[in-house]
């Protein structure tokens, strides 16, 4: 167990050097670090200066152990555009990213497998036929279609949601500032969540299904009937257990997919979360800011990539390390 | 030619594809939208990328059925003064060039990286199989924009190629997976014992009985590499400006959705949703046909 999971950090650890890499390149010679915080008129004199305190005159691995260095240190640079430091300006707007991929994430989680239990449970009833074509549907629309649909119905045709930003939010332990605990923050998540959540709610389902299906068909089932247990009890207790396996793999997995649908709906909803900065970045040609995004959220991934792994292996102890 | 038809109706397949209705449709939809893709310049009423075609006189009009909507504009214009009908033609044409572009290059490039990972294991095996779980862990979306927004420069295949660039991987990793088992077949222990190459091996026996799950793959993928044409392009990073697609149509479209010009944003919306839907009605049936073991995903 422990060398299990000792090598899946150790993988964890050279995909984040991958990764590193990449954004070093990104941060580094793309676009004109020089150019852009000398300025257009600098003179040769104060272009040289530039260099050398960026370290472009040293070799290339020195120059990317440095960025490594740094970024341990929590040093990214300056934006471009903004010259704040980079960090700052990410870990200001992650919480709203974070706070919306969360929310996202329950309801998908929530929803997903309490229908996908339902339906496996009742295959021939009518509701469930209808749900197996809608969650298709679900899949099949793209998140912008879904993001904008729900503003013109709920925001424009009904009035009833805002159409943007996050609403009121307080501020908890100096630095976060959440939406989630003011009537207001929830009005403004609910539309943004739903059209997060809602492909991985689609997807969560028809696999809580498919595996709910293939494990009541086990013979450990058909004793638990048997034995005269009740309906509930082999429900919950025996099948969706053992179903869940797949389901949880699956919602760490699609960690990474939420986050990239999470750019476009922040776009969408103007959601003050990282995404949406990223996007502005990306105009703006704020390289910076790219390059420290893409280490963030490598390293996120890379974390719950590993958590998953190690739940893995508890819940199931057939899998051999 | 006749004998041929026959021969392909008697089939298992094609017997079962007739009676489920639902997979039927999908593909008459297909079919429509695709010859309507193909066609578009015959079709379509006025090319909507040509300058001189353009009347501002004649922008955001409604559908011809609505009051103000005006012939040959069936469905409406745009801001423009482009024909939404046109466009929609045109744009499903960048639509099919991106999806059969991907699915075919990714379907080549993936399913051969598998199919000699998985025949030959190793240390290849390794590497393509990590670098699958790495970049399977990350969005496609996040990758393609990524790399599309860093470099600024955007082209029709530059966006086939950020997609692919990710979109290979479940290619590989779902033919290694049948190589696996394929390869302790008694028929492919049989060729390598007769001193068949491995080449041989691998092409004659190990390829053709482990090909069929990549259809139901590649009907998927090709939906998703069409909705993610569409997302980029609505982000601006895809497709540029100068040239028709259904997600910048969206995206365009947007900022008069909120004065009530629905058709703007609504047809076109419809005929992705149409297109993706379609696929994945038949990728879910190809599935029950291939496969009804994994019926259920």
């Amino acid at each position: 167990m422990g060398a299990f999971i000792g090598r899946r950090i150790l993988q964890g650890i050279i995909v984040l050097l991958l990764v590193s890499f990449i954004a070093f390149i990104i941060f580094q010679y793309l676009g004109d670090p020089v150019m852009t915080l000398a300025g257009r008129y600098a003179t040769q004199a104060q272009r040289a200066e530039v260099r050398e305190a960026l370290g472009l005159n040293k070799a290339f691995y020195v120059q990317y152990f440095n960025f490594l260095k740094n970024a341990f240190q929590g040093n990214f640079g300056m934006s471009y555009v903004t010259k704040v430091p980079v960090l700052n300006l990410i870990l200001e707007r992650l919480p709203a990213s974070l706070e919306l991929a969360i929310v996202a994430e329950a309801f998908a989680v929530i929803l997903g497998i309490s229908l996908g239990v339902f339906v496996s449970a009742n295959p021939k009833n009518f509701a469930s036929k209808f749900l197996m074509t809608g969650s298709l549907l679900g899949i099949s629309l793209p998140t912008f279609l879904v993001g904008i649909l729900l503003i013109y119905i709920f925001s424009i045709i009904l009035g009833i949601m805002p159409t943007s930003g996050r609403g009121e939010t307080v501020t908890i332990l100096n630095f976060w500032r959440s939406g989630l605990l003011t009537f207001d923050g929830w009005r403004h998540i609910i539309l943004p969540a739903f059209t997060l959540g809602m492909f991985q709610m689609a997807l969560l389902f028809r696999i809580t299904r498919g595996a709910m299906l293939e494990v009541l068909g086990a013979e450990y089932i058909r004793t638990a009937w048997a034995k005269g247990l009740k309906g509930k009890s082999v429900l919950f207790k025996h099948a969706l257990r053992n179903a869940l396996i797949p389901v949880i793999t699956m919602v760490g997995l699609q960690f990474g997919q939420l986050i990239g649908f999470s750019i476009v709906t922040e776009s969408i909803f103007q959601w003050p979360g990282a995404g949406n900065l990223l996007l502005n970045s990306m105009y703006e040609s704020d390289f910076p800011v790219v390059a420290t995004y893409v280490i963030i959220v490598a390293l996120i991934v890379v974390m719950l990539n590993v958590l998953v792994d190690i739940s893995y292996a508890f819940l199931n102890p057939k899998i051999r390390y | 030619m006749l004998n041929k038809i026959n021969q392909i109706r008697k089939t298992k397949f094609f017997i079962h594809f007739i009676k489920k209705p639902i997979a039927v449709t999908a593909l008459i939809v297909i079919s429509i939208l695709f010859l309507g893709a193909l066609f578009a310049p015959v079709i379509a009423p006025q090319n909507p990328y040509d300058m001189d075609k353009l009347d501002l006189a004649n922008s955001l009009l409604p559908p011809i059925w609505m009051e103000g909507g005006q012939s040959p504009y069936l469905l409406g214009t745009d801001v423009q003064g482009r024909d939404i009908f046109s466009t929609i033609l045109y744009g499903s044409r960048t639509s099919f060039l991106v999806g059969i572009s991907v699915v075919v290059i990714s379907g080549l490039l993936g399913g051969g990286i598998g199919l000699f990972a998985g025949y030959f294991g190793g240390i290849f095996d390794t590497v393509v199989m990590r670098t699958a779980d790495t970049v399977l862990s990350f969005s496609k979306t996040l990758i393609a924009m990524l790399l599309l927004g860093v470099f600024r420069h955007s082209s029709i295949i530059l966006v086939i190629l950020a997609i692919v660039i990710s979109d290979w991987v479940q290619y590989a990793r779902t033919i290694r997976g049948e190589v696996l088992s394929v390869k302790e077949e008694e028929y492919v222990l049989a060729s390598q014992a007769i001193g068949g190459t491995s080449l041989r091996t691998v092409f004659k026996h190990v390829l053709p009985n482990s090909v069929s799950p990549l259809l139901v793959v590649a009907a998927v993928d090709f939906g998703i590499a069409i909705m993610l044409e569409a997302t980029l392009s609505f982000l601006g990073v895809g497709i540029p400006v100068t040239q028709p697609s259904l997600g910048m149509m969206i995206s365009q479209g947007r900022n008069y959705l909120y004065a009530g010009k629905w058709w703007l944003i609504f047809f076109p919306g419809l005929t992705l949703m149409a297109l993706v839907f379609s696929l994945n009605l038949i990728s879910d049936w190809l599935r029950d046909e291939i496969d009804p073991k994994v019926k259920n995903i």
